[in-house]
């Protein structure tokens, strides 16, 4: 039954399998184990990025693409939950709407890309998603009117999901049953669903190809499969649960603006992700999207401390400064891609 | 045995089209700026708009150029090629800022000076970055694609982090040297001074490009690698130590670039370089990678493209050269002048 759940690629080394599991039970069981709106609030990101970085690892870790578009993917997904919510009026028929037409407008938009871009040579797919990403979040800040700019849009999520709506009176172990709970199991749910596909599709005959394609493109193709319809059909795939992470994100928030789902900040925190988790496997994703979300929150604080710690050195300290944290992190970057461009999840399965 | 042929071979004159079709990229440029003409309603907004249009793509022509030829030569595709730009417009522009006395005098000398001493600067600034960039980044990653990209990114990032240690979170507001202020008038278009400069050094640095490329033995070795390394390999040129080479000289072009992009801008931020590369990818894929000429032409026509949109529809600016992207794409999709690779 577990097997079939997660179509039989097991983690394949004990201390992964630990891992994975303690990273399971505490998202499952979140609000009861760390109570509070910002620990909640870290373990729903952590879930959604589990969603969104095994999306992106479909196109970088299986397909060999680099996409730079992944966010603006994600944007779409938020932004049609946001739009229908504001022009439908709250309502679970709007957030269903809105996710479906954003996730169906993502999978449009990556065709089109694919198939102009990886039929020529698959180099052009990173620059030309960098372009047309950073084109439509400029555009989405200038249309104003539309999308709220560089403000963003707030709008209403049905009741039951707010935690103005309470199931029950009482608390259950010292947890209130309101609708924020509902909504963090929605977004549990949902990213873990989206998980499972994505594993129930790498490991298919189609992830199997296009594993093939990335180790050598020629040969894939004179045993006769199609490397475009491949990378093309993984990049529309990769959009379309990108989008609907970007719904449940959107959901979760209760606002969408470029800087929470489009800017190409969030790009390279997505790129960190699955480069530190290890490319080429889920699980990867799961490490890299939990470690990187912890790390993000409480790293610049304990970075604040160091800094403080230091404060008479001389040129130390500037280095130190939380607002430097993505100097750390790009250095780490660089040197995982360097030596050990399988990831946290390629040295644990190397060791056993 | 056989007739022998006929001796009487009949020249077929080409068609007008046939004999045009290799200038046409080029005869774009022209076209772009009639039907600029056509839609812009006051003549002097169009030649204002003319001339800026072709400042920016002189701008963007010399800081993509490098990025270009280093693909060519060695399959090296550099994301943060950004980085120089930046490096570029910081060590340029605080140069310029301590050297207030000679660009506040109102003189040409000494503001021409000390503009030179400035793009010296930060030419050997980011020509001693390429050079480390080059070492320490890149040589472990060639043949790569996946990682090449993955690891230049991380550069930018790193890059960029360390510019902000160096000279703070702000952006750094500056001003024209003097006698680059200000505009003059041209058949009722106002035109301004630095546009005019812009376009000149990307002219001459276009010019003596081609002449390094076409008309010296270095350039020679340099367009046989990009046609066939191997061969000129096998020929006991080391192609690494042009390589090298080619990539020092394409970071310092970044470098310049980045330091007349500022002054065009009047504010400078970390940021810049990675956002202008943008512009600068667009330009080299519909120019074909690995193409000099074709990154000048795409140039051009992005930078005219970008004016003329900006002007009719300001909000659809960006959009536009995705557009010209996309239409470049369909009607040829190696670029617009394909380089000929022996594989």
């Amino acid at each position: 039954m577990l097997r079939r759940l997660i179509s039989g690629d097991t983690p394949r080394s004990t201390v992964l399998s630990i891992v994975l599991l303690v990273i399971l039970i505490a998202l499952a069981f979140a609000p009861f184990l760390f109570p509070g709106t910002r620990s909640v609030d870290t373990a729903a990101r952590v879930c959604i990025f589990i969603a969104l970085v095994a999306s992106y690892d479909l196109m970088l870790g299986y397909g060999g693409i680099v996409s730079f578009a992944h966010t603006m993917f994600f944007g779409m997904g938020a932004y049609g939950v946001a739009l229908a919510s504001i022009h439908m009026g709250r309502g679970f028929d709007a957030l269903l709407v809105g996710s479906v037409a954003g996730a169906l407008a993502a999978a449009a938009l990556a065709f089109v890309i694919g198939l102009f871009s990886l039929r020529v040579r698959a180099i052009f797919f990173a620059m030309i998603t960098l372009a047309v990403a950073s084109a439509v979040a400029v555009l989405v800040s200038q249309l104003s009117s539309i999308t709220g700019g560089e403000d963003g849009l707030n709008y209403k999520i049905p009741r039951a999901l707010t935690s103005a709506h309470k199931f029950m009176d009482d608390k259950l172990f010292g947890v209130r049953i309101n609708g924020k709970l509902a909504n963090y199991y929605l977004v549990f749910f949902g990213s873990l669903i989206l998980f499972l596909i994505l594993l129930r599709i790498v490991n298919s005959p189609f992830g199997r190809v296009l594993q093939a394609i990335r180790e050598n493109d020629f040969r894939a193709e004179a045993i006769g499969y199609r490397a475009v319809y491949y990378r093309t059909s993984a990049t529309c795939i990769s959009a379309t649960v990108a989008a609907l992470a970007g719904s449940l994100y959107a959901i979760w928030l209760r606002y969408v603006g470029p800087d929470t789902t489009l800017s190409f900040e969030i790009m390279i925190d997505i790129l960190l992700m699955v480069v530190i988790g290890g490319m080429g496997t889920l699980y990867g994703a799961v490490i890299g999207a939990t470690i990187f979300v912890v790390a993000q929150n409480y790293l610049q604080n304990l970075m604040g401390i160091a800094e403080a710690a230091l404060g008479d050195l001389p040129v130390i300290p500037l280095f130190l400064n939380p607002d430097r944290w993505l100097l750390w992190l790009g250095v780490l970057f660089v040197l995982s891609v360097y030596f050990f461009p399988t990831g946290v999840v390629g040295r644990l399965r190397r060791r056993v | 045995m056989s007739i022998a042929p006929e001796h009487a071979p009949t020249m077929e004159t080409a068609g007008l089209w046939h004999r045009l079709e290799p200038y046409v990229p080029i005869l774009l440029i022209p076209a772009l700026v009639i039907v600029g003409f056509l839609a812009i309603p006051t003549s002097s907004s169009w030649l204002t708009l003319t001339v800026s249009g072709l400042a920016m793509g002189m701008m963007i022509f010399i800081m993509a150029s490098g990025l270009t030829l280093v693909f060519g030569l060695m399959d090296v595709i550099n994301f943060g090629h950004g980085a120089f730009v930046s490096v570029g417009a910081f060590v340029g522009i605080t140069i310029l800022l301590s050297l207030g006395g000679m660009t506040d005098a109102p003189s040409l000398v000494l503001n021409l000076s000390a503009l030179l001493l400035a793009v010296f600067g930060a030419m050997l600034a980011t020509a001693a970055m390429g050079w480390a960039f080059e070492k320490v980044i890149i040589q472990p990653v060639y043949g790569a694609h996946l990682k090449q990209i993955l690891i230049t990114m991380g550069g930018l990032i790193i890059v960029e982090q360390l510019i902000l240690v160096a000279w703070g979170p702000d952006e750094i507001f500056l001003t024209r040297p003097e006698t680059f202020k200000g505009a003059i008038t041209f058949a009722g278009a106002a035109i301004e001074k630095y546009r005019l400069v812009a376009v000149g050094v990307g002219l001459v640095v276009f010019l003596a490009m081609r002449w390094v490329l076409r008309s010296t033995r270095i350039g020679l070795i340099v367009r046989a690698g990009v046609e066939n390394g191997e061969m000129v390999e096998a020929l006991g040129y080391r192609l690494r130590l042009v390589f090298v080479a080619v990539f020092i000289a394409g970071s310092a072009l970044a470098g310049l670039g980045g330091v007349m992009w500022g002054l065009y801008q009047e504010v400078i931020t970390a940021h810049m370089g990675a956002s202008i590369m943008v512009l600068v990818f667009i330009v080299v894929i519909i120019g074909g990678l690995g193409s000099v000429e074709g990154c000048f032409i795409g140039a051009l026509l992005v930078g005219l493209l970008q004016n003329y949109i900006a002007f009719l529809a300001p909000k659809f600016a960006l959009i536009s050269n995705i557009g010209l992207m996309v239409v470049i794409l369909m009607w040829r999709p190696q670029g617009m002048v394909p380089v000929v690779k022996a594989k």
